[in-house]
Parts: structure tokens; C-alpha cells; sequence
């Protein structure tokens, strides 16, 4: 079984943007919506600064609370590698998921369903890389399978300093981020 | 902000977003379907198209992939086969599917109807507008002779006009690339190893181990390869120097930061070369081999101490110290970057000769790692007719006597050729054609640029929005934008030679029409139709191709064609030639001395922001290109307003913080676009810094218009450059207006 | 210093979260006050009392049913994609709090009706005879009354609870991620259906007796309130940072204000001096108390959607 997982090199990753923009053109997100985004975080008093700069986006949680608290069986996980998923024509548009997703990763698309990212589930089942991966100008981002203890994301935890993004919350996400 | 959670309010906030959501639904469907244009479209094939071209949302020229699905651009994704995008565009590249979809889009030729600078034109014909400007042109002509028609172009698709133009008979081609960004460094280093950086730059950055980034910053300054290779290197583990009044992307990925006082670089670089000599820590044998005066300039340079430089920049001794052996460590691997957009204080090649200098202490020109000698296929020009030999020669810097290194076979002088619009010296300026250049924003100070332009009998603008520069126009002609045509070949000069086609990808959606066919069609109007003695683009380029060897089919499969591997560094065998006068890398410059100018460069102090003041310094957003991308609703929704970033001690003195709007007031008293705060512990206290291209006052650009502050506008003063007529801008002071 | 700058916008999340506005507050509400009302004319019932002239018995359940409606109608102007509400009866998710309110809410509506059927309103009486047999069935032994007593009780305590579960279970919100909440909305819905009861109920003992139930009842409220932040501020810096929202930060003064004085405080004074004689029932405290259970609901969910794990720095 296959558990899909993103890796992301801190160090090199300069805020472009480019994986927002990808994200947008490949899965045709709306106007005003973003599945992916940039945070900056700065600590320090100038000119000590120290910054670190990530792309983030839904963290396909192993206990992604946003798929229990779906009253309508709309978000799921998916057989293949754990992506968590949302069923449109299921989905009432409730909003219970995106209250209960603590990285404000979902949305409601103007079409009335909750929506986020899909780690591009179409293009990984044609094993390509997600789009935000494979557009990145600095190749700071890794995508693979977490249980192969070969693919270049394990390989990556295996050999450097990682974390993943609040995980006090108990959600267990699967995008960590090389310190 | 928000502190009052109400839906209404924010219902509020974004009902534009909502409004034009409501009317369609997705970007793609809101982006294309809200687009009147695309409902003529031709009949579009089912299912999914790749159609390789190169990038123009900047002049980088990526090589890209359009995906066409059903009839509808889709996205663009990087050609893997060429070595500038190597698969992957930049953000703006990637957006360009905005570019295309741009509501706001020119339709149609205009032709002036009120007075200048009011936007308000009636559409005509083609045929109508060439008439106009070619009557004009032709009148231009009689009365003051050719050369009063200057060409103002920024980009490869102004080649075909460029070459109508000369034939026409003007010298006076002039970009916003030279005075307004490269010039200086251009020309620094070529007074120091005889050759110019070029664009793209020949810096070897994914090779080098060490790499001292003077203000460029990338990471915010997007030039594809350039960031790519400067993530490489990073994470090959290579050591990183970066000296900005403020904490850029790249200063959070240094091993050492020096937040420099703006404007007193010299004085640091002085004292790095002092150091580095001091200590013996320079490539000894390439200086001997190579150089030339190498020991005037070490007598020169001796008074610069690292204490003397902390005085005029800030930065501690010891940390000079300590950053100028960190590159001695991997010389000659170090690449002391050239920087590109350079004009900022008027003694900008000075500054650049120094960066020169310092590279050649590192023995890095030529060397792997440092600075290659980039190569390029041979693609033979058409063989037109020769062009008319003006009779007067440029107007810009007329003998040369004015900026005495901004030399014939140089880009023209922007400014220049401004000046001599206003004045009428040394002869008269009657005419601008400008393809690809919104002035209002390239150039300072632009209460001069619509003096000038009111001296004019003609201003035609080809543009494919409606710029501010459209504003002032007697004429605007619609381009179609760069994924619906044909444009020159680009034969790169690179690390390794290729040879590129930009093609359509879609068909034009108006009456917009491609450059060439512009050329081609005013050339007829003017009677130079024999300049043009090809039919259509298709046969221009095959033409070209053939006499290469090359093959149109095959380019347009491809989208790029590479040529063998050349060598690039001395020791692959590029010979070690210097084209300077003394055929050496010249540490003393003879002819700067023969003109009166230093021949080792020297610091001069520039004025400092008066109290209550601040330095006004810009630079890039990595999802817009200057003033062009502002209204790409793709670009826009990663960021549609710049943010007036300010020390954030400095912020609460003045009562601000992050998220106030406020409005800037230079020293001339011009007051801007209200601006959003960022107060942030990322810049020093005595400046205040902006995204470029923002602040738009263009009412038709629906998306971009009072978005942001213009710092172009708050770019008053300017400093010129005496040795080649570069304008530095920094030197600008505001206050801020609450 | 700590700056994070996030770079997104995505409508009702950014910059900070507002799903949910005045339809949920209202519905939350509404949900508890019918809960209430179901489990005090569930009480009444089950002591048998139909038979006295009591509203909580009479006219309590016809408003039940109304109430919710209301309620449901606002919670399904909330919805976005509203087609497909439907969605949610197709299915049962038993880790969602919110399927659980859903099929509640599908139960209550019987419990309501048959405690409304006890004695059918005059206005259906004429119209729909059979029921009336309904009634007559119902009436047949006090065993019945007593059970549909139980099942109010039972639903309206699960209704009440709900309320606050719904929004205890989003662990993403600190300021909601108290197991508070839950009794702390079933209290608050108690004590806002015996001020509605105390005020329109024309029997003076009904009305006293709930005057003074209530007033057990605020102090509860009070009690549970106090647990409720004393439980945030002893947990994590987030929940310290989520209490603080109503505390000290924006929410502050409606909280202190409408909610704990003008909601809780003054009104039980007033009701207290009231039950002690010593001052004339009004319609005034009742009418604090139902506003401040209103305003309970609004401050939370709003203050909620403000509180954030995310908005925290990362770097160390
Ligand atoms: N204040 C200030 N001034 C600056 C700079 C700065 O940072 N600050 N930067 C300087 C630098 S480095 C440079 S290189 C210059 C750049 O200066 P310019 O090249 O003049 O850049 P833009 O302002 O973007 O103007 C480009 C124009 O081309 C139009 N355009 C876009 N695509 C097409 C097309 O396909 N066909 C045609 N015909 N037109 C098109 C756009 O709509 C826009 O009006 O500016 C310089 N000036
Ligand atoms: N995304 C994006 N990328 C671009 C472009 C674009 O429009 N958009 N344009 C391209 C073009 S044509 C050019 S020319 C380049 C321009 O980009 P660069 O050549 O990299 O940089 P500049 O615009 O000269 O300088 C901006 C930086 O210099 C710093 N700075 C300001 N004053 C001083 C000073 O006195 N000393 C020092 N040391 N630093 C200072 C600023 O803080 C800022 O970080 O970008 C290219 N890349
Ligand atoms: S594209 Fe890559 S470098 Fe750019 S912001 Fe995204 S992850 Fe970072
Ligand atoms: S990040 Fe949020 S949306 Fe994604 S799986 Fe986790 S909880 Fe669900
Ligand atoms: S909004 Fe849709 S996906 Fe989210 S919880 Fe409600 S029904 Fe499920
Ligand atoms: S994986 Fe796909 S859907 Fe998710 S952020 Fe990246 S591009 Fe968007
Ligand atoms: S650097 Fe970016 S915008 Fe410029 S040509 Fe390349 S992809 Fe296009
Ligand atoms: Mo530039």
C-alpha cells in the first residue's frame, strides 16, 4: 500500500509562487481561490534575521479530521496512497471540513463544493508528479511514496531534519518540510 | 483588521471577486468565458495539443509548451529540451494563460480623438491607421528628415519594426535595457575584460561554490536560469554572500548577510580588494598573467580599510573581513554576480568596474564556476537590401562626446534621445514608434517623458494593453500577444548555442495582429515594401533556417533546436583574450583616464535621506514583470497591490503598521497611490522599499488600475551616469503621508 | 519579533476564517432554546401534568416545532451547495457530529409532535379530525404521556448537547475545542426556554416555578463558563491565545457585556430580588436572559472562527 507524501526542502524554496500558479492553470482553480500557498515566517531583529519560506497546501492527513466530521461521506480517503479527497456531487457544501482542517486548507468553490488540493491524484494515476512539484523552479519540492523506503521522500526523511506543520493537532499530516 | 468577523463586511471586500465569480465560475471559464473575444473562436480541436514556443511575460525566453484542450489554451509548461527553462518556467511564464485571457485586452487599432494623454480614441481599420502614421511618418520625413522619427522597443518582437525603422533611414533605436538597467554593468565590465555580461548573463552560477549577490535579488528576480541554478548551488552546499539594505529571499539563504547602507557598495568593495590584496588571498597567477596595472591599482585601493568602509556602510570590519575570505576560500569558483539591473546611484559602471575587479581578483572570469564565454549557432540575418546611411548621426550622445563609453554599436541612449524630444538639440525629435516599452514607467521622471511627448507630431504605441504610454498615443496599434504569433528567431548566445521559434499557439481573438505583419504592412504604406521581400513570416524564417541548415518543420515540432557543446571557460580552451586596449583585464584604465574619469573606481559619498525621510529603493515581485503583468488575473490573484515595506521600529515611530494604507511624498512633492504597509523586521531603518510596476492610472486596465503605488512616479530625480548615460534612481526621499 | 506573512486568498477563509455567520449562530440558538423546551415540557409531561393548564405542555411543542423550523431554514441558508442537502439523509457518518444533528434533528420532530398531539391545537382540531384520534390514543394510558415526556427529555438534552458538540468537535478551533461547550450550550438552551416559558406562560405557578429554575440554571451557566476558560487557559499557548479573544481581545466586550452581565448577571439579580418577592416580575429579565443566550452563540462562533493554530510561528 502506497502512502503519498510531499517533501519540501526548506532551503531551497524561494516564494515564488510558481506552484500557486501551476496549481491554478492545471486544475483550473477559481478566480480569488488558491489550493496551495507561500507562508513567511520571520524571527529576529534586523539584521539577525533568520526566514524560512513554504509552499503549503492540504497536508492529506492519516487522521484527517476533516473527512470525519463530513456528514455526507463527500470527503474521503482514497484507495491510492491515502490522498484525501472530496466527492463534489456528494458534498453539500456544509463547510463542517473546512472548520475542521487547523491548515485552512479547503475552501468552497464558487460551485458550491468544498475543494482543495488533490496532490493532482490525475496526473500521479499517469505517474507524473503533482503540477506544483513538477513546475518548481528550485526542485524543492519531492513527491512520492512514503512506504517505499527507496523513493526520494523517504530517502529525504532518512537523511535530513524534518518537520511536519502543527502537528500538535493531533492531524498527523504527510507534508514535511527539511528544515 | 478584521477584527469584526462579518460576512457582510467581507462580502464586501471581495465583491468584485464575487461579482465576476457569480458570472462564471473557474478561472479558466472566468478568465476565458467573461472574454467577449473568445466566443469567435476558430473551431477548435478536441482534446489535448502540445505546441512548443518561447515565454515573453519577460526577455529571459524560456523555451515553453502550450497545452491546447479543446480549442482553449490550457496551460504552459517548460520545453525540457531548452537549457534556459530546462522544463520549468517562472511563475509569470507559468501565468501567461492570464496574458492571453486578459479581458482588458486592445482589440482594435485607435486613433486619438481628444487631446493627448486623455484616453479616449475611435477605433479604426488597419488600413486607416497606416495611413495615418505613414502620412505622418512621410511628412516627419520631408520636414526634418528621418532621423526625427525615434523607435523606442524592449523585446525580440520589436525586430521587424527595428529593421523598418533603419530602413526608414533613423539611428535613434533606443531601449528602456540599456539607461534604464543594464547599461552600467555592461559597460563596467567591458571596460574591465573588454566584453559586455550579456543577457542572458554568462554567469556560471550553477558551478560556482561561492556566490556574492550585490543586490540582485534572486529569488524575488525571477530570471528563470538563473534562480534555478542559484537553488542548485545551494543545495550543492555552495556558500552564499549577499549584501541588500534589505533582507531579501536570497539574503534568508546567506552564509553571510551585510545590510549595506544603500548607495555606499563601492566603499565595501573597495575594502573587500583591500583585504583580499592585503592578505594575499587573490589568484596571483591569473593577475600576473592577465592584468594589467595591477600594481597603480593596489597602490589606489591600499587606503581602504575595512573600518574606513564600516564608517561609510555600516558593516562591521570583522565582517568584511570574514566575507572577503570566504570567497577567496573557492576562488576561482566564486562569482561576484554582475547584478543586471544596475542604475541606481549615476556612478553605477564605476560600481560595476569594482564588481569587475573583484571577480578578476577571484580569477573568475573565464573560469569555471565564474563568468563563461557563452556560444552561439550561426544563423545568417535575411538578406535585405542595405539600409539609407543617416545623415545625422544619433541624436542621444552625439560624437559620442557626451558619454564618452556609451559607443556606436551600444544601445541608444533612452534619456537621450528624451532630452533632445524636449530641447530640439542637437536636432529635433518628432516622432516615437514604441513597441513594448510602457515609458510612463521605464523611464524617471515622467513629468520629462509627457514634455517630450508633447513636442511630438507623432506617438504611435503598439502595445497589447492599453498602458499608460497608450494613453499619450496619437495611435495605438493591438499586437497580439506573444502565444498567437510568429516572432523572430532566437538564436541565443548561452552556454551552449540553440536556436529557438516562437509560434502561434491560437489565432488572435480581434483585430489584434502580429508585429511583422505591422512592419510589413506600414513598410507598403511608406513605399519601402522592397525591405520586405518576403511574403509571410513562414517564409522569412525558413529562409533564415535553410541558410543554417536548419529546418522550420522540424523547429516547429521541437520548439528548439540545440547546437553542439562548445567550450566555454579558459580551461576548455576558450583562448584568454581580452578586448581592451591593452588586449589585458585592466586594473587601471588608461582610457578612463584619457576622458578625465577615475581610472581606479573611487567611492563617492551620495547624499543621505534627510531626517523623517527615507531612501526609496524597488525591486521585483516574483509573480510580475515591471509594469506589464499587473492586470493578468492569474498574476494578480497571487498578488494585485505592492506593499510599502518599512523598518518596523521605523513603523511604530511613525505610528504605522503592517496593513495601514498610506501614501508616499517625495522630496519634489509628488504624492502617490495609497499603499499598503508591511512593517517588517526585513529592512533597514533608513529606507523603505517596493515592488516596481504597481500603482497603475490606466482607468482600462479594469484589474490593475489604483492597485498599489507607482514608484516610477515617485522617481523624480535621477542621477545620470557620466560615463554612458545610465539614470540612477535610488536617490529618491519620501516621506510618509498617513 | 514573529512575522508570518501567509500569501492565499480563498473567499471565507482568508484572511481570517468566517464560514460560518449569523444562520449558524442563530441556528445554535434556536437549536438549544427548542432543546430546552423539549426537556422542561418533557418534564412536565413525564410528572404527568397535561392535564393542568401549563403552556410548556400545550402551546411549548407547537412552538418547538415552528422554532426549529426556523432554525433548519437557517441552516440551510447556510449551506452552499444547497441542492444537495439531501446528501446528508442519504447517508449516516458516525464520526460526524453534524450527521448525528442531522438525524437528531429528523427524531426530534416526531418527539415534538406527539407532545403536541397530546392536545391538539384548536386550529388543527377542525381541520385534521383523525388527529384527535391520534390524541385520544396517546391519552389512553399516563404510560404514554410519559414516555413521549422521556423521548423530549432525552432528544432535547441530545439536541442541547449537539449544539455545543458540533462546534467543541473542530479541534482546528481552539477557542471551540472544549468539552465544555456541549453542557455549556445545553445549560444556556435550558435556561433561555424557562425564561421563554416564565415569560409567556399566563399560569403563575408554571411561571414562577421557571423563574426560579432558571435562576439555577444562570448560575449553572456562570458555573460552566468559568469551567470553560479555566479549562482553555490551563491548555496549550493557542488555547491560551483562543481564551484571550474573548477576554481581553475583540470579542471582549460583548462577551463581558451582553453576554455575562446583561445576559446572566443582571438579569438573575433581577430575577432573584423577582422569586423573593421583592421586586414584581417583568418581561425585562427573561428577555436579557433569551438576548444573552443569542449573544452567546454569535460571540462564539464568531470568536471561534478567530482563534487559529496556524497563525503561529514555526521557526525556532
Ligand atoms: N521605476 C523603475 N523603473 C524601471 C525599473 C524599475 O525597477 N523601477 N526597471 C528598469 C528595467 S530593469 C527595465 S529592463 C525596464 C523595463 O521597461 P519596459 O520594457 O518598458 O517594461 P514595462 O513597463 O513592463 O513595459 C512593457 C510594455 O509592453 C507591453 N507588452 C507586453 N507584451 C507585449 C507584446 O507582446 N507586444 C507588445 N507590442 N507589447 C507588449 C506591456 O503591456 C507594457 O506596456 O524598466 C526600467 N525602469
Ligand atoms: N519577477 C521578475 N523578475 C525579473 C524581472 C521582473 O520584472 N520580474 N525583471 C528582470 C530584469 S530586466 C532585471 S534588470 C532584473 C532586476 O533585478 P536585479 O538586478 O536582481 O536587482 P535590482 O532591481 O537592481 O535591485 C533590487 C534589489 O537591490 C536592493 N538594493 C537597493 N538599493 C541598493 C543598494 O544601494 N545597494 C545594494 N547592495 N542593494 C540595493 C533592493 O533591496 C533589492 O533587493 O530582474 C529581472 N528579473
Ligand atoms: S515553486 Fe518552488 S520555490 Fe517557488 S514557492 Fe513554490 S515551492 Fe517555493
Ligand atoms: S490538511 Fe486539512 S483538509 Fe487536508 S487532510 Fe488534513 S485536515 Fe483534511
Ligand atoms: S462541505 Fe462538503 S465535504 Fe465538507 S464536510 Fe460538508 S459535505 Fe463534507
Ligand atoms: S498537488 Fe496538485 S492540487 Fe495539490 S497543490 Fe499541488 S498542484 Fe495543486
Ligand atoms: S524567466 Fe519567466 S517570464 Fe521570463 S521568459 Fe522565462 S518563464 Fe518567461
Ligand atoms: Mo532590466
Amino acid at each position: 500500500m502506497a502512502r503519498f507524501g510531499m517533501v519540501i526542502d526548506t532551503k531551497k524554496c524561494v516564494g515564488c509562487m510558481d506552484c500557486v500558479v501551476a496549481c491554478k492553470t492545471e486544475n483550473n482553480v477559481p478566480e480569488g481561490f488558491n489550493r496551495d500557498w507561500i507562508t513567511t515566517d520571520v524571527k529576529g531583529t534586523f539584521p539577525t534575521v533568520k526566514m524560512q519560506i513554504r509552499t503549503e497546501r492540504c497536508n492529506h492527513c492519516d487522521n484527517p479530521p476533516c473527512v470525519d466530521c463530513c456528514p455526507c461521506g463527500a470527503s474521503h480517503v482514497h484507495d491510492l496512497g491515502g490522498v484525501v479527497l472530496v466527492h463534489h456531487d456528494k458534498c453539500s457544501g456544509c463547510k463542517a471540513c473546512i472548520a475542521a482542517c487547523p491548515y485552512d486548507a479547503r475552501f468552497i468553490h464558487p460551485d458550491g463544493y468544498a475543494d482543495k488540493c488533490t496532490f493532482c491524484i490525475h496526473r500521479v494515476e499517469q505517474g507524473m508528479d503533482p503540477a506544483c512539484v513538477s513546475v518548481c523552479p528550485t526542485h524543492c519540492m519531492y513527491f512520492g511514496d512514503l512506504d517505499d523506503p527507496n523513493s526520494s521522500v523517504s530517502k529525504l526523511l532518512n537523511s535530513r531534519k524534518y518537520r511536519a506543520l502543527i502537528s500538535e493537532a493531533g492531524t498527523k499530516p504527510q507534508i514535511y518540510y527539511l528544515d | 483588521m478584521n477584527k469584526t468577523v462579518s460576512r457582510r463586511k467581507f462580502l464586501k471586500i471581495s465583491g468584485a471577486t464575487i461579482g465576476l465569480l457569480a458570472a462564471s465560475g473557474t478561472v479558466g471559464s472566468l478568465v476565458k468565458k467573461t472574454n467577449a473575444f473568445t466566443e469567435k473562436k476558430k473551431g477548435g480541436v478536441n482534446g489535448i495539443q502540445k505546441i512548443p514556443t518561447f515565454c515573453d511575460l519577460c526577455f529571459w525566453k524560456c523555451g515553453a509548451i502550450a497545452y491546447i484542450k479543446d480549442g482553449e489554451l490550457w496551460k504552459l509548461e517548460g520545453n525540457p529540451e531548452d537549457p534556459l527553462s530546462n522544463g520549468r518556467l517562472c511563475p509569470r511564464g507559468t501565468g501567461g494563460v492570464g496574458a492571453m485571457y486578459d479581458p482588458d485586452r486592445l482589440k482594435a487599432p485607435l486613433i486619438r480623438k481628444s487631446e493627448r494623454g486623455k484616453e479616449q480614441w475611435v477605433e479604426v481599420t488597419w488600413d486607416e491607421a497606416f495611413t495615418y502614421i505613414a502620412d505622418k511618418m512621410n511628412k516627419i520625413k520631408a520636414d526634418y528628415g528621418p532621423e526625427a522619427m525615434a523607435y523606442f522597443v524592449h523585446g525580440i518582437g520589436g525586430n521587424f519594426i527595428k529593421h523598418l525603422m533603419k530602413a526608414y533611414g533613423t539611428p535613434n533605436i533606443t531601449a528602456p535595457s540599456f539607461a534604464q538597467c543594464r547599461g552600467p554593468r555592461d559597460i563596467g565590465f567591458r571596460l574591465t575584460f573588454g566584453e559586455d555580461v550579456g543577457s542572458p548573463e554568462r554567469t556560471d552560477i550553477k558551478n560556482s561554490k561561492c556566490l556574492v549577490l550585490i543586490g540582485s535579488h534572486l529569488g524575488e528576480n525571477m530570471h528563470n536560469t538563473q534562480v534555478q541554478e542559484f537553488a542548485e548551488m545551494n543545495d550543492n552546499g555552495g556558500s552564499i554572500i549577499v549584501v541588500d539594505p534589505r533582507f531579501s529571499v536570497a539574503a534568508g539563504k546567506a552564509k553571510y548577510y551585510l545590510p549595506i547602507k544603500p548607495g555606499t557598495d563601492i566603499a565595501l568593495l573597495l575594502a573587500w580588494m583591500k583585504v583580499i590584496v592585503d592578505e594575499n588571498l587573490y589568484d596571483k597567477e591569473y593577475v600576473d598573467k592577465y592584468g594589467f596595472g595591477f600594481e597603480q591599482f593596489k597602490a589606489e585601493i591600499s587606503q581602504y580599510t575595512p573600518e574606513w568602509a564600516y564608517a561609510e556602510t555600516g558593516i562591521e570590519p570583522e565582517l568584511i573581513r570574514a566575507s572577503a575570505r570566504e570567497m577567496a576560500k573557492y576562488r576561482p569558483a566564486t562569482l561576484i554576480h554582475s547584478g543586471r539591473h544596475t542604475t541606481w546611484y549615476g556612478d553605477d559602471t564605476q560600481r560595476s568596474r569594482a564588481i569587475a575587479l573583484l571577480n578578476a581578483l577571484m580569477g573568475s572570469w573565464g573560469r569555471k564556476g565564474g563568468y563563461f564565454y557563452p556560444a552561439m549557432m550561426s544563423v545568417p540575418g535575411y538578406p535585405y537590401p542595405p539600409y539609407p546611411k543617416p545623415e545625422k548621426g544619433k541624436v542621444d550622445n552625439p560624437g559620442n562626446t557626451i558619454y564618452p563609453f556609451a559607443t556606436e554599436g551600444h544601445d541608444t541612449i533612452t534619456n537621450g534621445v528624451r532630452e533632445a524630444t524636449i530641447t530640439g538639440k542637437p536636432y529635433p525629435i518628432k516622432g516615437w514608434f514604441t513597441y513594448g516599452t510602457n515609458l510612463m514607467y521605464a523611464m524617471p521622471n515622467q513629468d520629462e517623458t509627457i514634455k517630450a511627448i508633447q513636442n511630438l507630431d507623432l506617438l504611435v504605441v503598439t502595445d497589447v494593453l492599453p498602458s499608460e504610454l497608450a494613453g499619450w498615443a496619437d495611435v495605438v496599434l493591438p499586437e497580439s500577444v506573444y502565444l498567437e504569433r510568429y516572432d523572430d528567431l532566437n538564436v541565443e548566445l548561452f552556454r551552449e548555442p540553440f536556436t529557438a521559434l516562437r509560434q502561434p499557439v491560437l489565432d488572435s481573438p480581434n483585430e489584434q495582429k502580429p508585429n511583422w505583419w505591422i512592419a510589413k504592412k506600414l513598410a507598403d504604406k511608406l513605399g519601402l515594401g522592397h525591405f520586405f521581400p518576403w511574403n509571410d513570416i513562414e517564409e522569412y524564417l525558413s529562409k533564415r533556417l535553410t541558410a543554417a541548415g536548419l529546418s522550420l518543420d522540424e523547429l516547429k515540432k521541437k520548439g528548439i533546436i540545440r547546437g553542439e557543446k562548445k567550450p566555454v571557460y579558459f580551461e576548455e580552451g576558450v583562448p584568454a583574450e581580452f578586448n581592451t586596449p591593452s588586449k589585458k583585464i585592466e586594473f587601471y584604465s588608461l582610457q578612463l583616464a584619457e576622458k578625465g574619469h577615475d581610472p581606479v573606481p573611487k567611492y563617492t559619498k551620495h547624499q543621505e535621506p534627510p531626517s523623517g525621510s527615507f531612501r526609496l529603493i524597488f525591486g521585483r515581485s516574483p509573480v510580475h514583470t515591471f509594469s506589464k503583468t499587473q492586470n493578468n488575473r492569474i498574476l494578480a490573484d497571487m498578488s494585485d497591490e505592492n506593499e510599502l515595506w518599512i523598518n518596523h521600529n521605523a513603523a511604530m515611530r511613525l505610528g504605522i503598521k503592517s496593513g495601514d494604507y498610506v501614501r508616499l511624498k517625495n522630496q519634489d512633492g509628488v504624492v502617490s497611490n495609497k499603499v499598503k504597509v508591511k512593517a517588517t523586521e526585513r529592512i533597514r531603518h533608513d529606507c523603505v522599499y517596493m515592488t516596481h510596476g504597481f500603482g497603475h492610472n490606466s482607468k482600462m486596465l479594469k484589474q490593475a488600475f489604483l492597485k498599489g503605488a507607482s514608484d516610477s512616479q515617485m522617481i523624480t530625480k535621477y542621477k545620470i551616469d557620466p560615463l554612458m548615460g545610465g539614470t540612477g534612481m535610488n536617490i529618491n526621499f519620501v516621506t510618509i503621508e498617513v | 519579533m514573529d512575522e508570518i506573512t501567509i500569501t492565499r486568498h480563498n473567499e471565507l477563509v482568508d484572511p481570517v476564517m468566517h464560514i460560518y455567520g449569523w444562520e449558524i449562530a442563530v441556528y445554535l440558538f434556536i437549536g438549544g432554546l427548542v432543546a430546552g423546551m423539549m426537556i422542561i415540557s418533557g418534564y412536565f409531561l413525564f410528572k404527568g401534568r397535561q392535564k393542568e393548564d401549563l403552556c410548556s405542555c400545550y402551546t411549548i411543542p407547537l412552538m418547538g416545532i415552528v422554532l426549529l423550523s426556523i432554525g433548519m431554514f437557517a441552516l440551510f441558508l447556510d449551506l452552499d451547495h444547497k441542492l444537495y442537502v439531501w446528501r446528508m439523509y442519504t447517508t449516516f457518518q458516525i464520526t460526524s457530529p453534524m450527521s448525528w444533528g442531522a438525524w437528531i434533528l429528523i427524531l426530534v420532530y416526531p418527539a415534538l409532535i406527539a407532545g403536541m398531539l397530546i392536545r391538539v391545537p384548536w386550529f388543527m382540531e377542525e381541520k385534521f379530525p383523525v388527529l384527535k384520534k391520534v390524541s385520544e390514543f396517546i391519552n389512553v394510558t399516563p404510560g404514554r404521556v410519559k414516555a413521549i415526556g422521556i423521548i423530549n427529555i432525552a432528544l432535547g438534552i441530545a439536541l442541547g448537547v449537539y449544539t455545543g458538540i458540533l462546534l467543541s468537535s473542530f479541534g482546528a478551533r481552539p477557542l471551540w475545542n472544549s468539552s465544555i461547550l456541549g453542557l455549556l450550550f445545553l445549560t444556556s438552551g435550558i435556561s433561555t426556554a424557562s425564561a421563554f416559558i416564565h415569560m409567556i406562560a399566563k399560569n403563575k405557578d408554571e411561571s414562577e416555578m421557571l423563574a426560579k429554575a432558571d435562576n439555577g440554571f444562570l448560575v449553572a451557566e456562570l458555573f460552566l463558563i468559568t469551567l470553560f476558560i479555566i479549562g482553555l487557559l490551563s491548555s496549550t499557548q493557542v488555547h491560551q491565545d483562543a481564551a484571550k479573544i474573548i477576554l481581553s481581545g475583540a470579542y471582549a466586550p460583548v462577551f463581558w457585556v451582553f453576554v455575562v452581565g446583561l445576559g446572566i448577571v443582571i438579569p438573575l439579580i433581577i430575577q432573584y430580588m423577582a422569586v423573593n418577592h421583592r421586586i414584581k416580575h417583568t418581561p425585562i429579565a427573561p428577555v436579557m436572559v433569551i438576548i444573552g443566550g443569542l449573544i452567546l452563540r454569535f460571540v462564539l462562533v464568531y470568536a471561534g472562527q478567530l482563534s487559529h493554530w496556524t497563525k503561529k510561528a514555526f521557526l525556532e
